[in-house]
């Protein structure tokens, strides 16, 4: 009975199966010729979600490679030969990551890896690419300590968003009592750890900080913005710093608003909310709420405004945004051709070793450095939101901020450092002088 | 020539500068306070309004609320301003003169946080003498948010002219605010703003007192201060106690309104249907196609789209349950096991269907005028939204249970229910009537999709979010028993609003679990068990 039962669904299934794999030959045959073969173009897999929750972000990251590549090619490629992305779907499933990345690198040969977004997905991964030696470039702000050998962290340390965004609102808006509120999770619990540290080494009081966390994609924000609205009014300048990640932002505001807590009041800082975020939302009410990013759509400068034009071309979309982690690939992407083509090569030991010291333009007229921490140098921005879906920036760093893998306001950080150059360790301890071994 | 025609201009806009400016002997410096906004700097413009907001010049409020409206439009080259009035004509901010339209890079003076309260208060010391109510009221109000000093004598000049008796109570709050931070004032002064502030006994009345508790007061003032600030603080408690069950009544109602089309489907029927709460996604996306066809076609509308994507919704949904029904479920009838994995495999296509359809990213579902906002009940807020949404649920629940009691097919959904081969044997269609309440549970969900677009984010994994909460209420409350859904919901909503400000939102949630696990294991059959012989079927 059984057997039947799967013969009967197999056998259509097989034959469309072959259908689309015959159909799938000729086109490649039509596209590149038959004397194509693999050696002849150079590999780039792409690891991000298409489906499941986090496919509202990754998505968009997904698209920007297969852009970046599509604009190589034209200019010819690299060493000569074309790039050909590998998109695979590890479907915001953790355990699915370390798969695909390990089908990515074994089956696939791919010379490099552009991907991940949560830091679960990340350390899901790690293991892997440590194993197979391949590289990895994350391209989302994140908790820090860290520092891998094969890892290159395009997106934001702590010391790159959150540290500045609290010493504007200190310094500006002369905020006195603060509410961290956050997903719970990896990210937001670290960040928060680092920035109570940091609050409490600026002369905050225990009593002026009030920590909150929600779970992932929580709904009902009623009592928590009322709990906001009771710690704000005990006389002092209040201030939220937001670490809500991924889909509880939309109600979160819109309570936010609903309630008429405005921006005047008691503004809400946040490290995870752009330009894609708020696409869905009427952002009227939020008016003069606040980002810390390292991009802004809205900043103008000749090469994010051809970028915005070419990338909306390549989406046929006049309205599609961009937003902070699109650029950091746009970066890490540039960063990885310069490498490849200083060593002439996609070994993954020759690229590692030339990566550091490795110089790109970012989109808002500075030039990015890979450092041997294998983070990147990148400006701060803090913007508003404006009435559009965008922001509109109201303080920016004098210089590029290094990347510090470590974090310098936690204990048990202060004394590390990442080194990949001189040191070739992840987590160096300056104090003893010793290697404390194997990255994280 | 060029020169000659240049001075007679300007002669010309300074005669009517002349004309414009009631005082002229404050014409220049308001000029140069003014040229100050084409710097676009946030100190310059701080300055800026800082100095017209007293200058006295008739200017001085179109400009400011110019500027509070992103109308206030400067020139970097020539260093011009120009008002964009709301009629959309312009003036040059300086002399008041019209002029015909703006230079091509013009570009509007940008405010921040820090701005945006100084214009606030600006405004509000210049409105306080409007003819207007409404207007006198917020700039009562504003005053009081900034307890500017300078503010004082218009404020006492204003009081001494009010009649309108709500505009004058916010007026004295206002001067009591003022005189508790003016170092000067006397100490009888003092302690009367304290007592007019008491009286407000709201979170801001207690903010002002804990600042100023904190400065340094006559020993009197500080203890008058803090007796207010306990006697507002035990008031507030009682409210938040309240607040709570208002909170706890309106997350009830949201989960009863994502819960009841499952109590249909699950409760009455049976079917362990996991893609339930995909048909509230559908529900949700038909409401946000129907706005963008509203946004596109009739603008008018738009207030309505809620009314007109209700109906809509219901029948997608409840026609892709028929579907649903008759051509998976129907065949599993009996096999729980294989109802969950097929609805589950179902739920996972609806998803990716919606995710290629639409895109990953969240839909825009605008809130009309009349779902957005709050009011003021004592000390609580009451957003619209929820309390729509609260009589919304009401609604259905009311047209549900009327339609199961007095209807020919509710009667036939009830008989099928309880015994589909004696119903079989009497002439129902029992096939047909599976699909319709099948389809009509399905329906109903696509309804609540409508009510949560308005507060939730309208993406593929709406429904995922509710398909936990929505079988924990129907479990809870009795499977096959609308009245049990009802009280189920309404209990984990109150239980849930009062631990939460306890034990946080995300130990708050595991708590109600246990506690629905231990209340399951001690009835199992829910709060309000069905009895009879049905049950044992």
């Amino acid at each position: 009975m059984l057997t039947r039962l799967t013969q009967e669904l197999t056998a259509p299934f097989s034959r469309r199966r072959w259908l689309a794999a015959a159909a799938g030959l000729a086109l490649g045959a039509a596209g590149f010729g038959p004397a194509m073969a693999a050696d002849d173009t150079i590999k780039i897999g792409v690891l991000h979600s298409l489906s499941g929750t986090m496919a509202i972000s990754e998505t968009t990251l997904k698209d920007t490679i297969l852009f970046l590549i599509d604009e190589q090619n034209k200019k010819g490629g690299v060493l000569g030969k074309k790039l050909e992305a590998v998109v695979v779907d590890p479907a915001s499933n953790w355990p699915l990551f370390a798969e695909k990345a390990r089908e990515l690198i074994t089956k696939n040969k791919v010379a490099v890896v552009f991907g991940c977004w949560t830091s679960v997905s990340r350390k899901s991964v790690l293991p892997v690419f440590k194993e197979l030696n391949s590289i990895l470039f994350y391209p989302v702000q994140y908790e820090g300590e860290e520092s891998e050998r094969n890892v290159f962290y395009t997106g934001a340390a702590p010391n790159q968003q959150a540290i500045p965004a609290v010493d504007y609102l200190m310094k500006e808006e002369k905020v006195k009592r603060w509410v961290l509120a956050g997903t719970d999770y990896v990210y937001p619990r670290t960040t928060n750890k680092i920035l109570e540290a940091y609050l409490k080494s600026k002369g905050v009081a225990q009593d002026d900080i009030m920590i909150n966390y929600t779970p992932f994609g929580h709904s009902d924000w009623q009592t928590i913005v009322a709990d906001i609205k009771k710690f704000g009014s005990a006389g002092k300048k209040t201030a939220v710093v937001s670490t809500i990640n991924g889909d509880a932002n939309v109600p979160f505001y819109k309570e936010l608003g609903n309630q008429g807590i405005k921006a005047k009041d008691i503004p809400v800082v946040a490290f995870s909310v752009g330009e894609e975020e708020l696409a869905g939302i009427d952002t009227k009410p939020l008016v003069g709420h606040l980002a810390a990013w390292n991009y802004f759509e809205s900043i103008k400068t000749p090469a994010n405004e051809k970028f915005i034009k070419d990338w909306q071309a390549y989406t046929k979309n006049p309205k599609r945004v961009t937003n902070d982690p699109m650029e950091a690939h746009v970066i890490g992407f540039n960063m990885w051709v310069k490498a490849v083509e200083k060593v002439k090569s996609t070994d993954a030991d020759k690229v590692i070793d030339a990566l550091p010291g490795t110089e790109a333009p970012n989109l808002t007229g500075g030039v990015s450095k890979m450092l041997p921490n294998h983070h990147i140098t990148k400006p701060v921005f803090i913007g508003e939101i404006k009435g559009d879906g965008q922001f509109s920036v109201v303080y920016k760093t004098k210089d590029l901020v290094p990347g510090d893998a470590w974090s310098k306001e936690l204990e048990g950080s202060k004394d590390l450092i990442g080194d990949w150059v001189g040191k070739k360790c992840g987590n160096f301890n300056v104090k003893t002088n010793k290697c404390l071994g194997s990255g994280t | 020539m060029l020169a000659i025609v240049l001075a007679i201009v300007r002669s010309l806009l300074l005669s009517i500068a002349l004309i414009v400016a009631a005082v002229p002997a404050f014409a220049a410096s308001f000029e140069e306070s003014v040229a100050k906004f084409a710097n676009d700097d946030f100190s310059d413009t701080d300055d800026a309004v800082g100095e017209i907001a007293v200058s006295g010049n008739p200017l001085a409020y179109p400009i400011i609320s110019a500027l509070q409206d992103e109308r206030l439009m400067f020139d970097a080259e020539t260093k011009k301003v120009y008002v964009k009035q709301a009629d959309g004509k312009i003036i040059d901010a300086a002399t008041g003169a019209a002029v015909d339209k703006l230079p091509d890079n013009a570009a509007a003076v940008s405010l921040n946080n820090r701005l945006r309260r100084s214009v606030d208060a600006a405004l509000g010391g210049l409105t306080l003498l409007s003819p207007d109510v409404i207007t006198r009221l917020s700039a009562a109000k504003s005053v009081f948010k900034s307890h500017d000093e300078a503010t004082l004598p218009t404020v006492d000049s204003a009081l001494a002219k009010e009649t309108n008796r709500s505009v004058k109570q916010a007026l004295t709050e206002a001067r009591a605010a003022i005189l508790l931070f003016k170092s000067d004032a006397s100490e009888v002064d003092k302690l009367e703003a304290v007592a007019t502030i008491r009286a407000r006994s709201d979170q801001e009345a207690l903010a002002l007192l804990t600042e100023i508790s904190g400065g340094d007061q006559p020993a009197s003032v500080a203890k008058a201060a803090a007796g207010a600030i306990a006697a507002i603080q035990s008031s507030l408690a009682i409210w938040s106690g309240v607040q709570n069950a208002w909170y706890g009544l309106s997350l009830g109602s949201v989960l009863l309104l994502a819960a009841i089309g499952l109590a249909i489907t699950f409760g009455v029927m049976g079917v362990i249907n996991m893609a339930h709460g995909e048909m509230v996604m559908l529900g949700a996306y038909t409401t946000f196609v129907v706005q963008e066809v509203i946004r596109t076609r009739y603008p008018a509308l738009f207030d309505y789209s809620l009314l007109i994507a209700a109906p809509l919704a219901f029948l997608v949904a409840g026609a892709i349950g028929v579907l649903i029904e008759r051509t998976i479920i129907r065949f599993l009838y009996g096999r729980p096991l294989e109802t969950l994995l097929a609805t589950w495999g179902l739920s996972l296509i609806l998803q990716q269907a919606v995710r290629s359809a639409f895109g990953p990213t969240n839909r825009e579902v605008g809130n009309p005028s009349w779902m957005s906002g709050a009011f003021e009940l004592g000390q609580i807020t009451i957003t619209y939204n929820r309390l729509w949404i609260l009589c919304f649920t009401m609604a259905v629940f009311a047209i549900l249970l009327a339609m199961l009691r007095y209807t020919a097919l509710g009667l036939e959904m009830r008989a099928v229910t309880q015994n589909r081969r004696m119903a079989a044997s009497m002439g129902i269609a029992t096939s047909r009537v599976d699909a319709l309440t099948f389809g009509l549970g399905s329906g109903i969900a696509g309804i609540a999709g409508v009510a949560l677009s308005q507060i939730d984010n309208v993406s593929p994994n709406l429904g995922q979010s509710y398909i936990i909460d929505s079988f924990m209420v129907v479990v809870f409350g009795g499977v096959g028993n609308l009245w049990g859904t009802l009280v189920g919901a309404f209990t984990l909503g109150i239980a849930n609003k009062f631990l939460e400000p306890v034990a946080g939102a995300v130990l708050g949630k595991i708590a109600i679990l246990v506690l629905i696990i231990l209340f399951i294991q001690k009835r199992p059959r829910g709060l309000f068990a069905l009895k009879g012989r049905a049950v044992e079927a």
